[in-house]
């Protein structure tokens, strides 16, 4: 858009800033109903077990206790992907899966009356490994899953959803290339996401059909669809609180819905229930375990010719959406690397270990952290820069991609080329690149290292949107888009993007609460669709309203709609600015207008971010100081800079670029059991700890809407765990391939620590 | 025997809370953040984990910063305490300098984290008025945050300072 802005890209302070700088931002820990009841979870402490006896009568004798259920009276509501979950079920599967539920009057009666319960479990062999559960003889989680494999189809992505990456002809790939390696790189430290808030919903029924729930829900719509296809077809009602914090783990929340309804059904009052760190820890959602294993074939000149191999995917006890990640994942791995014949078979497997779920990064990080590591050995044979060979294979506009839906699109989108040399320049890439392998400073026992990685997403344009936007006859908009505010500022990036097209002052448009009962459908602020697919029904709702006010001022002016414009709430010919009406004699007092927009799918115009890192090791120690990040990227156009710039330094945590280092849960693989459910023994990045870190955004107008953006939040993350590997071996001088780079890898790897260097093949 | 009652000055508010088990009573057990949020109203102090380690239910005892989620409620006697709700002008509703930089410097994404955050950042310059860098950071490595709002925290808490204008 040419025409100076009035909001967008204006650093105005967030909708919601007052009430979370106040205290008074209501997050779902905050909520009270009359009458509520609190819940608590019975969980198995093993993590294969059939529950041979189960006795309730001592808590349901407990005063204030009023609901206890076991799966003998839960229920018959059913979740999963395809479906192969209940509430409750007499076996259970990981060390902290679900044996019974309590509702009473406090949280200290309904956890004394967990204790009452008495189990008796049949402990059954568990398996923990991926390869290992799909062997022949393996402990069998579910039945009707042979070998322990999900079915890999998504239906919810389309009839025909990506399954696999295949084309062209690996062999004929392969014998084209002057350089073929093999290898094997494992992301499977289940790094958990870990927002500050932990999950949390209360519910009520309204009546035998009807529920409401009120949750911290990142996606309120969606979960209203979940919940009614997983509870019969019953009604619900999904209103969001402040959400905080989801990086995709509050999307689906339908297993917490699942136990507070089934409690509040019997107790007929409603019932709150919100996770303990411990639980949010143990018993919520993990990343997927990743392991790439296989082959790739380049030429001399950095064109790659040839993929083939195993990506195999460890779920944990269940799947409600990693087929979808599977399938993002295979389409994200075709955005980084251009390249003709393709055969990549991904194998999803459940584990007895607590799941892997939605999370920021969706499958694309998984594999491409475990795939990049392999595909760097071919370059460092050839000797090849991994900027120039990003620069060269990250898809450009015309080339093709099978997308999740299975379908083949061509990218409309930008050339990145400038976002990603302006990022090279500010982090000094080209001065400090020294070569595969070695350092680009050596202090004493202090050596340096640069990595860098790229990622990109065309699920900017995924899923259905639909918005309204409501003018009022004293000039105020409301917007009715279900979308919850979960960090990101979405929610008042679309107002200033109403307040843009009907050129009002910013206060007198707001958003409706995130209620599917007062909104129209939609999908939710995910993988970085907000500034493309909700901007778009929204941005279409505002200009159909606006359209209908002026063909209603029109007869007023004696002028057709075209000649006219708005401005704080009058309407005028353009040019004669005293020729005017208000908005109030326009529609009259006692009418509002209203306008719709849709957004329908579109997966041709993909984002992309560029991460480069520079870490410290210490090769007496084995340490590793990230010291400086620089991400690059080219938005279209900034909505909200505070917000981006943000959403950018998000990089850090388990969300991606320190689960290549040190971000992991640590599971007992005898027991079952996670270690360090807790924030002591589980690390986090500190103020302490922080690396210099510059953002290069660009804004290159993007073929989107009206305002020429790309959302590209979500994707921040994922280029950067293969980033800081590539780092780390090139500081230390030899090629490590198992995340996360704990100090005794480091050491291991550099033959200080033992003999035992099978996680390394120097 | 006599009813026992504990006194809390909350916010320059007196709240006499009868000590006992029955509903409405504070319990021995009762951690103050539990006090605030359940028997006050004030659920301005976030709990994030609830066993001190992250931070988010920081309030001021007698302006010091402490962790609600480990402080028991019978301890604090005739004490001061600050919430985020105790923060704004009770008059005018005008924030406080560090509420008002917080949110013209956008220091938060989710905002969980961000009531804990101020609070330290309010006890740190009660006794610095001009901390370093390195002294802020360092009163803030309690606090988690994982949106990483970590860089515009800074900045908002640099731009409170005296002096900071002309920087």
């Amino acid at each position: 858009m040419e025409k100076a802005s009035r909001f967008i890209g204006k650093e105005i302070p967030r909708k919601d800033a007052g009430d979370i700088v106040r205290g008074k931002a209501r997050f779902i820990g905050d909520l009270k109903l009359p009458g509520m009841l609190h819940a608590k979870v019975l969980r198995s402490p093993y993590s294969h077990a059939l529950i041979k006896k189960i006795d309730t009568i001592r808590a349901k004798k407990l005063a204030g206790v009023k609901a206890v259920l076991t799966y003998e009276e839960a229920p018959n509501w059913r979740a999963g992907l395809p479906v192969h979950l209940g509430v409750l079920s007499r076996k259970v599967l990981y060390s902290g899966d679900a044996v019974a539920l309590v509702a009473a009057e406090s949280e200290e009666i309904a956890e004394e009356a967990l204790e009452l319960i008495d189990v008796e479990y049949e402990p059954l062999q568990a398996v923990y490994d991926t390869e290992e559960a799909m062997e022949p003889g393996a402990p069998q989680l579910y039945d009707q899953f042979p070998g322990n494999q999900f079915p890999l189809a998504c239906p919810w992505m389309g009839p025909n959803s990506l399954q696999e990456i295949v084309m062209g002809d690996v062999e004929k790939g392969f014998a084209a290339s002057d350089i073929v390696v093999e290898g094997t790189c494992t992301y499977d430290n289940i790094p958990n996401p870990l927002p500050l808030e932990p999950p949390g919903v209360i519910v009520y029924w309204e009546g035998p059909e009807d529920l409401t729930v009120w949750s911290s829900a990142q996606s309120p719509y969606f979960l209203k669809i979940t919940l009614h296809y997983a509870m019969g077809r019953i009604n619900v009602r999904s209103i969001a609180a402040q959400c905080g914090g989801s990086f995709g783990t509050k999307v689906l929340l339908w297993q917490l819905a699942f136990y507070a309804a089934a409690l509040a059904r019997v107790a007929r009052r409603p019932v709150k229930l919100c996770y303990t760190k411990q639980e949010h820890f143990a018993a919520y959602t993990l990343r997927l375990g990743s392991r790439f294993k296989g082959k790739v074939g380049i030429k001399k000149d950095g064109s790659v010719m040839a993929v083939s191999g195993d990506w195999f995917i460890n779920t944990g006890y269940c799947s409600d959406a990693a087929q979808g990640m599977v399938a993002v994942g295979c389409g994200e791995l075709q955005l980084v690397v251009r390249c003709p014949n393709w055969h990549v078979k991904p194998r999803l497997v459940c584990t007895n270990r607590n799941a892997s779920k939605m999370v920021r990064g969706y499958g694309g990080q998984e594999l491409e952290a475990a795939f990049i590591p392999v595909l760097s050995i071919a370059l460092e044979k050839a000797g090849i820069d991994p900027f120039e060979f990003f620069k060269k294979n990250y898809v450009k506009p015309g080339d093709g991609y099978y997308w999740r839906d299975g379908n083949w699109w061509v990218c409309r989108g930008l050339d990145y080329t400038k976002a990603m040399e302006k990022g090279a320049e500010v982090f000094g890439w080209k001065e400090k690149w020294k070569g595969w392998l070695k350092p680009s400073a050596v202090n004493g026992t202090i050596r340096t290292g640069i990595g860098v990685g790229v990622h990109g997403n065309a699920d900017v344009g995924e899923d259905v949107s639909e918005a309204y936007v409501r003018l009022d006859p004293d000039a105020t908009v409301v917007i009715y888009s279900c979308v919850s505010e979960h960090g990101t500022g979405q929610r008042s990036s679309l107002c200033k993007m109403a307040a843009e097209i009907l050129n009002l002052p910013i206060e007198r448009v707001s958003l409706a609460p995130p209620d599917s009962l007062v909104n129209p459908y939609e999908f939710g602020p995910v993988g970085s669709r907000g500034t493309y697919a909700i901007g778009s029904a929204v941005i279409r709702a505002a200009e159909d309203a606006k359209q209908k006010l002026l063909e209603k001022a029109a007869p007023l002016l004696n002028a057709v709609p075209e000649e006219l414009e708005t401005e704080d709430g009058s309407i005028f010919v353009k040019g004669q600015k005293d020729k005017k009406v208000p908005w109030k004699a326009a529609m009259g007092f006692d009418r509002t207008c209203m306008g719709y927009g849709y957004f329908e799918p579109d997966f041709s115009v993909p984002n992309f971010m560029m991460i480069f890192v520079e870490v410290e090791v210490d090769t007496e120690t084995g340490k590793i100081d990230l010291r400086r990040v620089v991400a690059a990227t080219d938005v279209g156009r900034v909505i909200d800079s505070q917000s981006l710039k943000n959403q950018l330094h998000g990089c850090l945590g388990a969300a991606g670029l320190d689960s290549a280092t040190f971000e992991e849960t640590v599971l007992d693989k005898k027991l079952g059991r996670i270690l360090n459910p807790n924030m002591i023994d589980y690390k986090w990045r500190t103020f302490m700890e922080l690396p210099d870190f510059a953002t290069v955004i660009l804004e290159t107008p993007i073929e989107t809407h009206l305002f020429k953006s790309v959302g590209v939040g979500e994707i921040v993350t994922s280029p950067a765990p293969p980033a800081v590997l590539m780092a780390v071996s090139n500081a230390i001088g030899k090629r490590l391939m198992d995340y996360p780079l704990t100090p005794d890898k480091i050491l291991k790897a550099l033959g200080k620590l033992g003999e035992k260097q099978s996680e390394v093949n120097t | 025997m006599s009813e026992r009652f504990v006194t809390l000055i909350v916010n320059n508010q007196r709240y006499e809370l009868r000590v006992g088990n029955r509903p409405e009573d504070v319990r021995p057990s009762h951690t103050l953040a539990h006090t605030l949020r359940e028997t006050l109203g004030l659920t301005g102090t976030k709990v994030g984990c609830d066993k001190g380690e992250c931070g988010a239910c920081t309030v001021l005892l007698e302006g010091k910063p402490v962790l609600s989620c480990l402080t028991l409620t019978v301890e604090c006697d005739g004490k001061n305490i600050t919430t985020i709700e105790g923060l704004e002008d009770p008059q005018s509703g005008k924030l406080d300098p560090v509420q008002q930089s917080f949110l013209e410097s956008g220091a938060f994404q989710c905002g969980f984290c961000t009531p804990g955050m101020i609070m330290s950042v309010k006890a740190l310059l009660n006794q610095k008025p001009l901390p370093t860098e390195e002294e802020i950071k360092e009163a803030l490595s309690g606090h988690y945050c994982r949106c990483i709002s970590h860089y515009h925290v800074l900045e908002a808490v640099t731009k409170t300072l005296p002096g900071s204008e002309s920087r």
